[in-house]
């Protein structure tokens, strides 16, 4: 029925250093396609750090994360770099857009990397997709042009561009007022009614609420899953 | 990757200060060096067109390569002599006519012999000693520029009187004489003649037009007290640079010393070699320089942009690529930088070779030799591109082994 999408087995992550920290301390997690899960949990429990790992930005200290059933322990950093470019979208709190290029240019970047379409293709959908997030008067701005919201759905939009399965977002809405939330967590819903696999660390437990299932991280665990409406779909 | 490009080309442009430095940096050094590499390539040139076209390429002397046997061996089959009184070997090339013909089969260019003896050129009160070459005037214009550098008369004009000379100028002012004057020569056989001098010469090589006049060939063996004699041979080759080549291969088929016109120079070409290792070292600093100038601004530009490296390292653009961006960063500053250096080089090139100063070996006004080549600005260009490129490589893969997450925590 249901296949999975993102799995990690006994993941872990530690740092070593001045300070030494248990970051993430042993997650087992199974998402399944087209599910949209919450993360929740205190400041400093986590969260990010274990999003790192499932968007393999970071490599785990122990365990194993499989996506769409590869497992990834083994991949050389350029084949984790363009898994990433084709399959994770990953959404930051913080927009990082690239400063100097307008939001069309934003968007075109991961498609000219991954380099698929034609030039004339890649904005075409683009500027479908800035429309699609209503940023249409935003398309040839430049970020320091743009509000907050539009700032954070045009990353959105960076994030979609090659139509990635599985997006993933660290407090997305972190730094924006509630009527810009709710447009970016109605993206974020709707993307997965198209069967995208969703992953979202928020604060906001009304958000929370809006997910398929909930899962709290505390001292880098599980403390808790709930809400299971997978089945559903 | 013209993505990758674009992205280089947006940073460097929209960064219009930092990227003048390094364009100025580059510019800088590659003009500089372009000028240094014209001093260095003028002066050697013009110095040793002064030499090939001054002085035969070759000159074959009457000296053995090997010490002859001492009529004493032939006449008492000794096994050793000792304490005779060497004979005086080096009076003149044996078979003069037949050495010439057999040589001028083979030589790519011209040979000419011919009688070199010192001489007392005697003026009312004045004795000056000279050197002394009698010559064949139809031979002597393909072996030398002596025709060419005639003020006065022609080297054929040696046919019109007996014992006629040849003088340079300088000679002549300092003994002031002039075309139609008679001078007295004479030699150490105790031998003198008198002539009329028939041509004036200047060489604008001071021991030439002071101290050298040209006779026919007969008359240098009156003076030499050997009407055969002919002591050397003088060669001039189609190509100058062949001489050390040709002249060791006269050595070896005639067995007389035979000196390329770089061996009678060997000092001053020496000279050379160290002046153009320093040269060198010069202009390898100004290029150090201007890498210098490159490396900090691509420090500069990466240490600014770590937050888009990491993004764009995120978003899966691999490293080496991320990498990549700053390194054509580097180059396009090194392109425009070698673009305007080149045509400050040029710049500096055409006003250097305004510039006018008086030579000290001929003692003539002339412009200070430059010279460079399309190539060699070519040549720096590609030369400094490299060294952006490589100026590069260490910032620029500093910045992109940056761990994104370690950026992205830092910044949110
Ligand atoms: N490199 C590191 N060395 C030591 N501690 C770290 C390092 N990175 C993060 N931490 C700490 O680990 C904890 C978990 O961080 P994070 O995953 O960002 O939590 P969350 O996103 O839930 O707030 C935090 O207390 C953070 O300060
Ligand atoms: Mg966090």
């Amino acid at each position: 029925m249901s296949t999975v999408a993102v799995e990690t087995v006994g993941l872990v992550k530690r740092v070593e250093g001045a300070v030494s920290a248990t970051l993430v301390n042993g997650v087992d997690l199974k998402v399944t396609e087209g599910e949209f899960v919450a993360i929740t949990g205190p400041s400093g429990s986590g969260k990010s750090s274990l999003l790192y790992l499932l968007g393999l930005l970071d490599a785990p200290t122990e365990g194993e994360l499989i996506i769409h059933g590869q497992a990834t322990s083994r991949l050389s950093d350029t084949q984790k770099a363009q898994l990433r470019l084709s399959t994770i979208g990953f959404v930051f709190q913080f927009h990082f857009l690239l400063p100097e290029f307008r939001a069309i240019n934003n968007v075109m970047l991961p498609m000219r990397a991954l380099g698929k379409l034609s030039s004339a293709d890649m904005r075409d959908q683009g500027v479908a997709l800035l429309k699609s997030l209503g940023l249409e008067e935003a398309i040839n701005k430049l970020p320091n042009q743009l509000s907050g919201g539009q700032r954070q759905r045009v990353a959105i939009a960076r994030a979609l561009a090659n139509d990635p399965q599985i997006i993933i977002a660290d407090e997305p809405t972190g730094n924006l007022d509630s009527h810009a939330t709710d447009q970016v967590f109605s993206i974020l819903r709707d993307l997965a009614r198209q069967h995208r696999t969703v992953i979202v660390v928020t604060h906001d437990l009304g958000l929370a609420a809006r997910a398929d299932r909930t899962i709290r991280i505390v001292d880098g665990r599980i403390a808790q899953s709930a809400c299971d409406l997978t089945a559903a779909k | 990757m013209g993505f990758l490009f674009e992205i280089a080309w947006t940073h460097v442009s929209s960064r219009i200060r930092q990227t003048f430095i390094g364009v100025l940096g580059v510019a800088t050094g590659v003009g500089f060096t372009i000028m240094m590499s014209g001093l260095m390539q003028g002066g050697q040139r013009d110095f040793i067109h002064t030499l090939i076209d001054n002085m035969p390429h070759i000159t074959v002397t009457d000296e053995r390569t090997s010490v002859e046997k001492q009529p004493a061996e032939e006449a008492y089959q000794a096994a050793q002599a000792a304490n005779l009184v060497a004979v005086e070997r080096r009076s003149g090339i044996k078979n003069p006519n037949q050495v010439v013909s057999s040589l001028r089969s083979w030589i790519p260019g011209a040979i000419a012999p011919s009688i070199k003896i010192s001489a007392m050129i005697n003026v009312a009160e004045q004795h000056v000693g000279v050197s002394l070459t009698g010559i064949d005037p139809q031979q002597e214009e393909r072996v030398s520029k002596l025709a060419g550098e005639m003020r006065q008369g022609t080297i054929g004009d040696l046919y019109h009187a007996a014992n006629a000379v040849l003088i340079g100028q300088t000679l002549a002012t300092k003994l002031g004489v002039r075309v139609g004057s008679s001078v007295t020569l004479s030699t150490g056989e105790g031998v003198s003649v008198s002539g009329p001098v028939v041509g004036i010469f200047e060489f604008h090589v001071r021991d030439i037009d002071e101290g050298q006049i040209y006779a026919m060939t007969r008359t240098a063996q009156v003076l030499a007290a050997r009407p055969t004699l002919i002591n050397e041979m003088r060669v001039r080759l189609d190509d100058a640079l062949a001489a050390r080549e040709v002249a060791s291969q006269i050595e070896a088929q005639t067995g007389y010393r035979s000196i390329s016109w770089q061996e009678a120079n060997s000092d001053l070409l020496s000279a050379f070699k160290i002046r153009d290792f320093i040269m060198m070292l010069v202009m390898g600093a100004m290029l150090l320089v201007s890498t210098f100038a490159i490396y900090s601004i691509i420090s500069t530009i990466t240490n600014e942009k770590r937050h888009d490296i990491a993004i764009m390292k995120s978003l899966g653009i691999r490293e080496q690529w991320v990498q990549s961006i700053f390194i054509i960063e580097s180059i396009i500053i090194g392109f425009v930088g070698v673009i305007g250096g080149s045509a400050l080089g040029y710049f500096l090139t055409v006003s250097i070779s305004q510039i006018t100063y008086t030579n000290p070996f001929t003692g003539g006004k002339q412009p200070v030799p430059i010279y460079v080549t399309p190539t060699d600005y070519v040549a720096i260009g590609i030369l400094s591109l490299f060294c952006c490129a490589v100026a590069a490589l260490l910032p620029t893969w500093k910045a992109t082994r940056v761990h994104p997450v370690d950026i992205i925590r830092g910044a949110s």
